[in-house]
């Protein structure tokens, strides 16, 4: 008894019966459409796990999403719900996009270069949201919302440069390949490297290099996040954000200077989600930017992951690649059985809804212990 | 006095026990309560007295034991099965909504109509007037309540309380959040209301209270039932130690102070709020090394403000604020940290204390950037551990091991420990304390004074602010009586006389 309550305690007890609960509410769903809950199941985990290259692609579409995730979790853990970083992660791509395309430098520097680029620019989107904060009281929700619409015309406005549009398409050029992220690019598409691989001896290995984008990102957004826990936790910077976040007269009056430390901390935010567009850019195809005529949703779906890993920063990585495997799943169940694939939103905001209310699970402790309480005093 | 016959009771409770998981709140306590009295129920902070009430009130149910009201047992399961019996309870929180109007706020839930579903405010306009004057609960009854202070709030609560019928009162610490004035005026209303016939039950901690207002009082230490007493025969040296268990010292000991050179000068400062009307005006004063200077006064007089602008919370419009001959006025928070200035603030929750932060981590947050706490921008967790377990043991913050808990989850007076504990081992030139024992119990108070005392005696200079007078007497070497914005008179503490002090906290006399 002790231990269950013990175990409601625990954040991560409350994500696992979220992440449960969205299973059965789609489970339901899925029976009242007229469709086997299990099949699609099965399909959903045969799309993710049945080849390497589905897993791959999990992994290729959850790495932005651990970005603009560590935004998130970050602005949250100082205070502040960065809903801008939709707007900071189309900055850093439209950043990507032209340093990418408009600079040469030799491979490796250039990503390096574009990377920088894309942090500069969105950390100062971010930064903007701070500024506004810090100076006018501007609520970063409302500031932030708005800045995502400037980022999404900017981006518009940026592929009608004839320097940057690419004829015939509603689109910018290609940023070069000395730029891109892919792994073994040169190699896979030079003869030597087709030749090896489509010899059929490395069945896997060609499936993977050839058919997906596999591409460094996923390490970049691990080191991201190590470093994220790194300055949250164990330095001194972070501490006092942290401070400014959960009590912001405290934190003034002990000495700590408020302002700079939101503008600052909204820009660490706004260059990882701008990161979250560098790798959009380099790693996978088409490595350009589009005309948009919605948000991309790189920002929004780093808020469900935030929230679903409970804004730890090595927890989205685990809640990315569930998001993202979950969203890749979902289509195969689609495909497979012909059930709409929008089920897996349902099971995706169902799992957000519970996390919402994971106080319930903390009532349900103090329900049992007083229970216990009473039976034990008795 | 009624003789034991026909004793009438208002509120009896038997053998009430609660648990809550394996913690035993309340062991068996029993309340009579006589029908048109003031019955106070003391006990320190934890001691159930609050836990008691809401079982009366239906927020909880007891474990064991019955409650009889006017005499016939009853099963309070909610607070409306409670208002129907006739009880009201005042939280020490109100439960108000800001931006209605007193009226409003009074009918919410009970709202009287016309034509089937058109509110009748006119009539519960006139049905709060006639309440309010008949027990001198004057309220303006078309004020919002962001607009009235906090004293007048307290009388919209007690006032909604009466309108839904109550008979039995309960008051939960109502004295905490008021002014001198405001406690004498609440204290006139709940003699009107017994002498009417109602019953009145109020938690708190404060002695003094107790001997102005109560008729009775119960005490109850640790969940245990201690004793019930007519209050005109004990003095508050005998509450006190019934409430703690011990001998306790009601005045402060101390040696003669033996003041060194000025350590904090603050020469013709005028500080204006965020309205922009003075509210510090051409105040001067000085504090000596090795002297406890107390500032008496009525709160709003300026106090808030002059702490803020020697913190740099606040600009300082003309004036200077001098700290070991250097000028520190109109820099910045960190800066007057820097310049020797130690401070413990006023609202523990707002400025002392990062509640989600762990204790450990509270103990560094005035110095996290020194060693050994971090060197080069990285944290040192291990020594700031340490350094907090060092603190919880030397000022007995307990629970004694909580280096990791959140500050969140200590008590008042573990909190407050926890701020001194900080404040003190900064090793300032000059501890500024302001209202450092609101909300504490006895027992912490006298902790928390002998505190000041042993800075003092380090030959440190202090600086208390509190609305409590008779803290300023006891405590204080030189007393600073400030009245709008300007210290009006000072003088030694030895020998000062209780009722001039008042009269100039009241803006009675200038020098």
């Amino acid at each position: 008894m002790k231990q269950i309550e013990k175990a409601l305690r625990r954040p991560i007890t409350g994500i696992l019966i979220s992440i449960v609960m969205g299973f059965i509410v789609g489970a339901v769903v899925l029976t009242i459409a007229g469709y086997s809950p299990l099949a699609a199941y099965r399909e959903m985990i045969l799309g993710v796990f049945s080849k390497p290259k589905y897993m791959v692609q999990v992994i290729i579409r959850a790495t932005p999403l651990i970005f603009t995730g560590l935004s998130i979790s970050f602005a949250f853990k100082t205070g502040m719900f960065n809903i801008g970083a939709e707007g900071q992660a189309i900055m850093g791509m439209v950043t990507a996009a032209v340093v990418g395309y408009c600079i040469e430098l030799p491979p490796v520097i250039h990503f390096i270069a574009v990377a920088l680029a894309a942090i500069v620019v969105a950390g100062l989107w971010g930064a903007l949201v701070g500024v506004l904060k810090a100076k006018f009281g501007i609520h970063e929700v409302i500031s932030g919302i708005m800045l995502n619409w400037i980022a999404l015309y900017f981006n518009n406005f940026m592929i009608s440069m004839p320097w940057l549009k690419k004829p015939e398409a509603e689109a910018s050029y290609e940023v070069l390949e000395s730029s891109w992220l892919v792994v073994l690019n040169s190699w896979k598409t030079s003869d030597a490297g087709r030749e090896w691989l489509l010899d059929g001896t490395h069945p896997v290995l060609s499936d993977v290099l050839i058919r997906t984008d596999l591409n460094y990102g996923i390490f970049l957004a691990i080191a991201a996040a190590a470093l994220v826990w790194f300055l949250l936790t164990r330095t001194t910077k972070g501490y006092e954000m942290r401070a400014v976040g959960s009590g912001a007269d405290v934190a003034r009056f002990a000495g700590i200077n408020v302002n700079k430390n939101l503008i600052l901390s909204l820009a660490i935010a706004g260059a990882l989600a701008g990161l979250a567009g560098a790798v959009v850019i380099t790693g996978t195809m088409p490595h350009r930017i589009s005309v948009l005529t919605a948000q991309p949703g790189y920002g929004f779906d780093g808020i469900s992951v935030a929230l679903m890993a409970n804004t730890s920063p090595f927890g989205v990585i685990a809640s990315a690649l569930l998001f993202a495997g979950l969203q890749y799943g979902g289509s195969s169940i689609q495909a497979e059985l012909g059930a709409p694939s929008e089920i897996i939103n349902i099971v995706i905001g169902t799992i957000i809804f519970f996390i919402a209310m994971s106080g319930a699970f903390r009532m349900l402790a103090d329900y049992l212990e007083k229970r216990r309480g009473r039976s034990d005093g008795k | 006095m009624a003789s034991v016959a026909d004793k009438e009771y208002a509120v009896q409770m038997r053998g009430i026990k609660k648990y809550f998981g394996s913690f035993c709140a309340l062991n068996g306590v029993q309340l009579d309560v006589e029908k048109g009295t003031i019955h106070a129920l003391l006990g320190e902070n934890g001691a159930g007295k609050s836990t008691l009430m809401n079982i009366l009130y239906g927020l909880y149910q007891a474990d064991e034991g019955e409650i009889l009201i006017n005499g016939r047992p009853e099963n309070i399961k909610n607070p409306a099965t409670a208002i129907k019996l006739g009880i009201g309870m005042v939280h020490q929180h109100f439960m108000l909504v800001e931006p209605f109007t007193v009226t409003q706020n009074i009918m919410l839930g009970m709202e009287k109509t016309r034509f089937g579903g058109v509110i009748d405010e006119a009539s519960i306009r006139k049905d709060v007037l006639e309440l309010s004057e008949r027990y001198g609960l004057i309220v303006d009854p078309d004020a919002k309540i962001e607009d009235i202070s906090v004293g007048m709030q307290q009388r919209v609560e007690i006032l909604k309380a009466l309108y839904r019928g109550a008979e039995i009162l309960i008051l939960d610490e109502p004295t905490a959040v008021l002014t001198p004035q405001e406690i004498g005026e609440l204290i006139e209303i709940m003699r009107k209301l017994a002498s009417d016939g109602k019953t009145v039950i109020i938690i708190t901690h404060k002695l003094g209270e107790i001997k102005k207002s109560a008729d009775y009082c119960t005490i109850i230490r640790r969940g245990v039932y201690i004793d019930t007493v007519r209050v005109e025969e004990v003095d508050e040296t005998s509450l006190a130690s019934m409430m703690v268990g011990r001998e306790v010292k009601l005045t402060v000991t101390k040696e003669k102070a033996d003041p060194g050179e000025v350590i904090l000068e603050i020469d013709g400062l005028t500080v204006a709020d965020s309205r922009g009307i003075d509210r510090v005006k051409d105040l001067s004063l000085q504090v000596r090394r090795g002297e406890i200077v107390g500032i008496a006064g009525i709160d709003g007089n300026g106090q808030q403000e002059l702490v803020e602008a020697i913190m740099n919370m606040v600009p300082a419009k003309s004036g200077t604020i001098t700290v070991k001959g250097r000028e520190i006025q109109n820099r910045t928070p960190a800066q007057t940290l820097a310049a020797g200035v130690s401070t413990i603030p006023e609202d523990r929750h707002k400025h002392g204390l990062v509640l989600d932060f762990s204790v450990a981590e509270n103990f560094v947050i005035e110095n996290f950037r020194q060693a050994p706490y971090s060197s080069h921008g990285i944290l040192d967790h291990k020594a700031i551990k340490e350094h907090a377990a060092q603190l919880i043991e030397k000022f007995d913050v307990r629970p004694a091991g909580c280096e990791l808990n959140p500050a969140r989850g200590l008590s008042g007076g573990n909190q407050q420990k926890l701020i001194i504990a900080r404040e003190v081992d900064n090793d300032p030139d000059i501890l500024i304390a302001v209202q450092p024992t609101r909300g504490l119990d006895v027992g912490a108070i006298e902790y928390v004074h002998k505190a000041l005392i042993n800075v003092r005696d380090q030959g440190k200079a202090v600086l208390l602010i509190s609305l409590e007078l008779d803290e300023v007497m006891d405590v204080s070497d030189r007393i600073a009586v400030i009245y709008d914005g300007t210290i009006v008179d000072s003088f030694d503490a030895e020998g000062a006389d209780e009722n001039h002090i008042g009269l100039m906290m009241a803006g009675g006399k200038r020098k």
